[in-house]
């Protein structure tokens, strides 16, 4: 029958309407009655599968990434970053630009002087976060960063990109874990590795002192 | 080159049939007398069955620290065989570089068409012989051929990344940042260079002759009409991007079509260049930004294959798989809609189609932290494990709600009276012109050749799955579309078996991933089945941390070679459904 096919393909579409009615109907108060919400949408997720942004706003995963940020202590306020460099040569637009600190004769301080990041090249790649060697870079969660200029707005500086470790742990919680446990068996194998130092220490200058004496003895004896 | 040519060399392959054509062997690679060359290719596609020409492409030997003795130029082709499968024969021509020409080999395998065009336009290489050979990615009054390694971007800085003045002293300009304009403004200055006669007030640009294919010209019944020409585009809603038709139309049938692109040029090739090995990752996402993770598994491919020595996990080989299948429902859901959306169906269908879509992307963002530029993969495996609890949404997806989506897709329109009365018939391909053009993916088999890469030379692991390859035989719009829902159900199987055998492990091989990584000299040409078609990625190493040459076979730039021929004799409204149905993606195709 000619107009069968059209026919079945509207039931679907009644259908579709139908259970967005119903999944509306389901969300009472209506979805839309708090300021804001966060939605996360099942699998099994049926009805209407749009979010009213900026009402609604989407659960970010963990691993989301959209532009740098750099790591300093909470206790101490030190930067984590030694401005190694690594971050700036892995770059693939070459957005980051490290100065790094220098004493009065030239030697290299292992500290960024200034930080720059032009976040209108960063491609948001997460090559900076993933290589950094002593967790110091790490990729931001806040996408809302519209300015109304170019420049400078655009170009972060050390101040502007830096956040509190907290912050991090906050929105990395399994990777801060992580990390955790794996800074705290450095921090004993480096104590272990002091301990055991000093006891080898302990032992040669025994040995040695044991050696001395018995050297002193043979003499006496001979 | 024929002065130095030695005497004819029989324990060379096909030196007995075609004497002196073959005059020399590096490896696998032929090269060739460019005088012979034409005649040893119809050789090759008539008696040997090498039907299908997969990627040309050129090389410039400049500073490449091997090749000096070499001429500067040459001609990369990739032939395969579509009957017996398995790997390609590759040829080499050589130009010197004072006369850079090359036969062209248009007439042998029309799929050479736009690719000899793109060495034209980027190398500078000619072709005596090609019926049309303008610049088809730059504009016709563009200087220079950016492709050769003398040759300098606007604000170029280095040769090679990383530059140096990122790092100890990176102080960035700010100063600069209070000049009025946003050109003084830039760091890195600008070295455009305009053609030394350039003169902006009096300037015309070239004459373009258009190549219609008159050939196929239907003679028109009845009705006199006028032959007049429509630009559809560069903004239409019905080219997905920027790209434009010159249609010629009797009436309103189409007497010649001729497709113009570039205008989301950025010389993905030259970019590929200055960056390292590592680098590349990010930007193939940017190339067909509908499929990134299939684009990172070409490349990462490619570049596994110039190492040598790399073991991937077997979890990481099942990831790829996993990824890279869901990649090919997510392109196809989307193909699936915008055709639709072309033939006036408007976003109902693509609304549905991309619900499905939007449960993948967030299992993709789950993994790899981004929904379209995913930038998952890495040399030697993926970049980090999948989060827990991850596999069982992605098991529940694939068993539960995708091939329910499936099908549903399916009974709402594969046998609407009004979709098959504008697919059914409608931009006919036979499966001669499908090879000879070089069509690849769903366009390719949806002219009933049962080709898939997959099968043909498989990779990665794909050999352990049990899949079949799809094929319809209308070879129209309506068959593209079928095999692309069929396609989709194959994914699925695939992706259930992966799901189901996917063992525990790390995902990197031992030790420290390093962020720069000296690779061996060398060439490869790894191709992968991508969702809109063949995905080559073709890469020369001079062993430096850096690719020596990197060239993208993009599958929706070379399916475009047969969208004129597709569409010669339809109406003009056809035209926007042939192309749906070609399924480009401009990122892709412009490169």
């Amino acid at each position: 029958m000619f107009g069968k096919g059209i026919l079945r393909g509207l039931g679907i579409t009644a259908r579709h309407l139908l259970e967005t009615y119903i999944d509306d109907v389901k969300r009472i108060p209506s979805r839309y009655a708090y300021d804001r919400r966060l939605i996360k949408q099942p699998v099994e997720e049926r009805g209407i599968f749009t979010i009213q942004y900026p009402e609604e706003k989407r659960v970010l995963p963990e691993n989301f990434r959209y532009i740098p940020m750099l790591i300093f202590d909470d206790t101490t306020g030190e930067d984590r970053c030694t401005s190694c460099g690594i971050c700036a040569k892995v770059c693939p637009p070459q957005c980051i630009w490290i100065l790094r600190e220098e004493d009065e004769k030239g030697k290299p301080i292992p500290r960024p002087a200034e930080f720059y990041i032009d976040i209108s090249i960063c491609m948001g790649c997460g090559f900076c976060a993933e290589f950094c060697p002593f967790d110091a870079i790490k990729m931001n969660h806040d996408y809302e960063i519209a300015v109304y200029r170019r420049f400078p707005d655009l170009v972060l500086n050390k101040d502007e990109l830096s956040v509190p470790a907290s912050y991090y742990a906050q929105l990395y919680p399994t990777a801060w874990a992580e990390e955790e446990k794996r800074r705290e068996e450095e921090r004993k194998k480096k104590e272990a590795r002091a301990k055991a130092a000093a006891a080898r220490k302990a032992l040669a200058a025994k040995k040695k002192a044991a050696s001395q004496k018995a050297e002193a003895q043979d003499g006496e004896t001979s | 080159m024929s002065e130095t040519m030695p005497a004819v060399d029989s324990t060379l392959p096909y030196n007995d049939v075609v004497p002196g054509a073959v005059i020399g062997q590096d490896g696998e690679t032929l090269i060739v007398a460019r005088e012979k060359w034409p005649e040893l290719a119809r050789y090759l596609r008539d008696k040997e069955g090498y039907d299908y020409l997969s990627s040309v492409t050129g090389v410039d030997n400049l500073t490449h620290p091997k090749r000096k003795d070499v001429e500067r130029f040459e001609v990369v082709y990739h032939l395969y065989s579509i009957q017996r499968g398995g790997g390609p024969l590759v040829i080499k021509v050589r130009a010197p570089e004072e006369d850079p020409e090359v036969p062209s080999v248009v007439s042998i395998w029309p799929g050479a068409d736009f690719q000899e065009r793109e060495i034209w336009d980027l190398f500078g290489i000619r072709f005596p012989g090609h019926p049309n050979l303008r610049r088809i990615l730059l504009w016709e009054g563009f200087h220079g051929h950016p492709l050769r390694k003398d040759w300098k971007e606007a604000y170029y800085e280095e040769e090679k990344k990383p530059f140096g003045s990122r790092w100890p002293k990176g102080d960035y300009p700010r100063e600069k940042m209070r000049l009025p304009w946003q050109e003084e403004r830039a760091i890195w200055q600008d070295n455009v260079v305009y053609p030394t006669d350039f003169a902006p007030d009096t300037w015309q640009p070239p004459e373009i002759t258009y190549h219609f294919g008159l050939d196929l010209y239907r003679e028109l019944e009845g009705l006199k009409t006028d032959r007049i020409i429509v630009n559809m585009g560069p903004q239409h809603p019905s080219t997905h991007g920027v790209f434009r038709m010159v249609i010629a139309l009797e009436g309103e049938t189409i007497v010649g079509l001729e497709p113009e692109m570039g205008y989301l040029h950025r010389n993905h090739e030259k970019i590929g260049e200055r960056n390292t090995y590592l680098m590349n990752i990010p930007y193939t996402d940017r190339l067909d930004y509908i499929c990134s993770m299939s684009n990172n598994l070409g490349y990462v491919l490619a570049v596994e294959k110039l190492l040598g020595d790399v073991e991937v996990p077997e979890r990481a080989h099942y990831l790829r798989v996993i990824m890279a299948e869901f990649t090919r429902i997510v392109n196809h859901m989307w193909a699936i809609g915008f055709l639709l959306n072309d033939l006036g169906a408007f976003f109902t269908p693509a609304l549905y189609a991309i619900e499905e879509r939007e449960l993948i992307l967030d299992l993709f963002e789950a993994a790899s932290g981004a929904r379209m530029m995913c930038n998952y993969m890495r040399p030697g495996g993926v970049a980090r494990d999948v989060p827990e609890g991850w596999l069982d949404q992605a098991r529940k997806l694939v068993n539960e709600r995708l091939p329910r989506a499936i099908d549903e897709l399916d009974r709402y329109l594969s046998e609407n009276e009004i979709l098959l009365a504008r697919t059914k018939g409608v931009g006919y391909l036979s499966p001669e012109d499908a090879i000879a053009y070089s069509t690849s993916g769903p366009v390719l088999r949806g002219s009933g050749v049962p080709y898939d890469v997959r099968k043909a030379e498989p990779y990665s692991i794909y050999d352990r799955f049990d899949f079949d390859v799809v094929t319809e035989e209308g070879g129209d719009v309506y068959a593209r579309y079928m095999v692309r829902i069929r396609e989709m159900r194959e994914s699925v199987r695939i992706l259930k078996q992966a799901l189901r055998d996917i063992p525990e492990g790390p995902v990197m091989p031992p030790g420290k991933q390093k962020y720069s990584f000296r690779v061996p000299p060398g060439e490869v040409y790894q191709r992968i089945e991508a969702p809109k078609g063949e995905l080559g990625f073709y890469l020369v190493s001079d062993g430096s941390p850096n690719p020596y040459r990197y060239h993208v076979r993009a599958p929706s730039f070379i399916n475009l070679t047969a969208l004129g021929p597709m569409c010669v004799g339809y109406k003009v409204a056809d035209a926007v459904a042939v192309l749906g149905s070609i399924d480009i993606v401009l990122g892709e195709t412009d490169r």
